[in-house]
């Protein structure tokens, strides 16, 4: 996370070799960057773009889905069966054989995703992915990365979201001005007003909430819902109200 | 990218930014004629000398050497084609002469990079608009020209998204036979063709919403005046083309392998 122009996007364009750096060395899986092809990076480290719009030319879903397959040399069948697999994980099959440009806004980001996902890359890196969703898509794509998790995969987000980030409750790194200013879980970033505030990101509203309520003794390191209610609940009852 | 980059305004001030640009167009055309009416190699070179004294003093070198270092691929391929066709034409024999035509070929077209670049990089599209509009174009082209120009670099940044997000995506570009390759871009033409469109549809409704075209008679808050250093420009310009004309007609240009030879003779 970090204010724009921080160095977000120019960050993780090195992930996959878009951007080669000028000093230094970066490597993915003990490759160095600047000695291989963007193409063989892709394969492990899919990139899902900001704006959908930007990857979308084909004349259906299911074509935009297999491009990437095909440049990767997957056979027919196994085409096939990613691009179903992907359509469905996406709720996107009744769109089949609907051009991608006839879709909404939310529905064509689905599309760029699903496109990715498709070659199910080893890491996933996505440049703010909760633009222009509603609160269900929202909700979905948090059930995803946890999902992805749990599959043992990284997942490299970029995002102003501080609600989304503080649900999904990762690890958080703050940049500024092409530097790291911190790094850690978001449990001890989201709740530091100081480190947010030199990042222009407002604290999460739940955290602000107990902030305030701090000297009364409830804790001030809440970002979550079910946690503050957890806290609040407990305090209810010491002071026996509950 | 960098051609692009060689002919993008940045508003710096400067007396050739200031100078009117009409006055500056007729002095691209000037040189443009020069440069068309000699095919020798002497007059060329003066031609993109007398030209880098308004670089400096417009202080755009940085610029205008990207846009040069742009136009050496298609510099190059020029020279080499201008060689092999001589080459051929005259049985496989290559002559100093012909090197020095080939190249002088290729200097033309540097001269005119030059030139357009120096316009392009000192002249704002607002005043060229301004230009277009009081030279009696109707508002509507003067309009959409100065909007062409200005999305120029946005198109620019936008294709390279476009490219990276499809390498994301494991196209390779540089793969495969002429065809294939030209293929290979059909993923990058289609989204940047699409936004370009969206966008000029969404251009067109923010101009509506602010009344567009609601007055038949429109004024300008700007004017455009010649000044002195216009006046000088002007005079310069008749001056080059008094003399192109006069050279052309009565001096007999010599080439500069010919000069060679006479001097290494002359010193023997």
């Amino acid at each position: 996370m970090g204010q724009n122009g921080a160095g977000k996007t120019s960050l993780i364009k090195h992930f996959n070799g878009l951007l080669k750096p000028s000093s230094g060395i970066v490597r993915v899986d003990d490759i160095e960057t600047t000695k291989t092809s963007v193409a063989t990076l892709a394969k492990k480290v899919g990139f899902v773009f900001q704006n959908p719009d930007n990857q979308l030319f084909s004349e259906t879903v299911e074509d935009e889905i297999a491009f990437a397959l095909k440049n990767f040399g997957f056979d027919k069948e196994t085409i096939d069966k990613r691009v179903t697999w992907a359509l469905e994980f996406l709720s996107l099959s009744q769109y089949r054989k609907t051009s991608p440009f006839l879709l909404s806004g939310g529905e064509r980001k689905r599309v760029a995703l699903a496109s990715v996902l498709a070659w199910n890359p080893e890491t996933l890196v996505l440049d703010e992915p909760t633009i222009g969703q509603d609160h269900e898509q929202k909700e979905k794509l948090r059930q995803f990365i946890i999902q992805l998790q749990n599959e043992k995969k990284t997942v490299v987000m970029v995002t102003h979201d501080v609600e989304f980030v503080a649900e999904c409750n990762p690890r958080v790194i703050l940049m500024r001005e092409g530097k790291i200013i911190a790094d850690g879980p978001s449990k001890s970033i989201l709740t530091s007003p100081k480190l947010l505030e030199e990042c222009s990101i407002v604290l999460p509203q739940i955290t602000q909430v107990f902030t305030k309520l701090a000297p009364i003794g409830l804790p001030d390191n809440i970002i979550d819902v079910d946690e503050a209610e957890t806290a609040l609940i407990a305090k209810a009852k010491e002071n026996r109200y509950y | 990218m960098s051609v692009f980059d060689g002919l993008k305004f940045r508003k710096i001030s400067s007396p050739i930014h200031n100078l009117d640009p009409r006055i500056k167009f007729i002095y691209v055309i000037a040189i443009f004629i020069c440069a068309i009416l000699f095919p020798q190699m002497l007059p060329l070179i003066i031609l993109f000398i007398i030209q880098l004294p308004f670089v400096f003093i417009a202080k755009v070198q940085k610029q205008w050497i990207r846009s040069l270092r742009g136009a050496a691929f298609l510099a190059a391929f020029i020279f080499i084609i201008n060689v092999l066709t001589t080459f051929f034409y005259n049985n496989y024999t290559l002559t100093f002469t012909n090197v020095e035509s080939a190249l002088a070929m290729t200097t033309r077209f540097i001269v005119l990079v030059e030139s357009f670049s120096l316009f392009f990089l000192t002249t704002s599209p607002d005043h060229l608009g301004l230009a277009f509009e009081q030279s009696h174009m109707p508002y509507e082209f003067a309009f959409a020209f100065t909007t062409a120009v200005r999305f120029v670099p946005v198109m620019a940044e936008e294709a390279q998204t476009i490219m990276d997000a499809q390498k994301a995506r494991g196209l390779e570009l540089e793969k495969g036979n002429i065809l294939k390759r030209i293929r290979n871009y059909i993923p990058i033409l289609i989204p940047l063709i699409v936004s370009a469109i969206r966008r000029s549809m969404e251009l067109a409704e923010a101009m509506e919403s602010r009344a567009w075209g609601a007055t038949k008679k429109r004024t300008n808050l700007y004017l455009l005046k010649l000044h002195k250093a216009d006046y000088i420009l002007i005079s310069l310009t008749i001056l080059l083309l008094i003399i192109t004309i006069y050279t052309k007609l009565y001096v007999q240009i010599p080439q500069i392998s010919e000069l060679l030879t006479s001097l290494t003779l002359f010193a023997t």
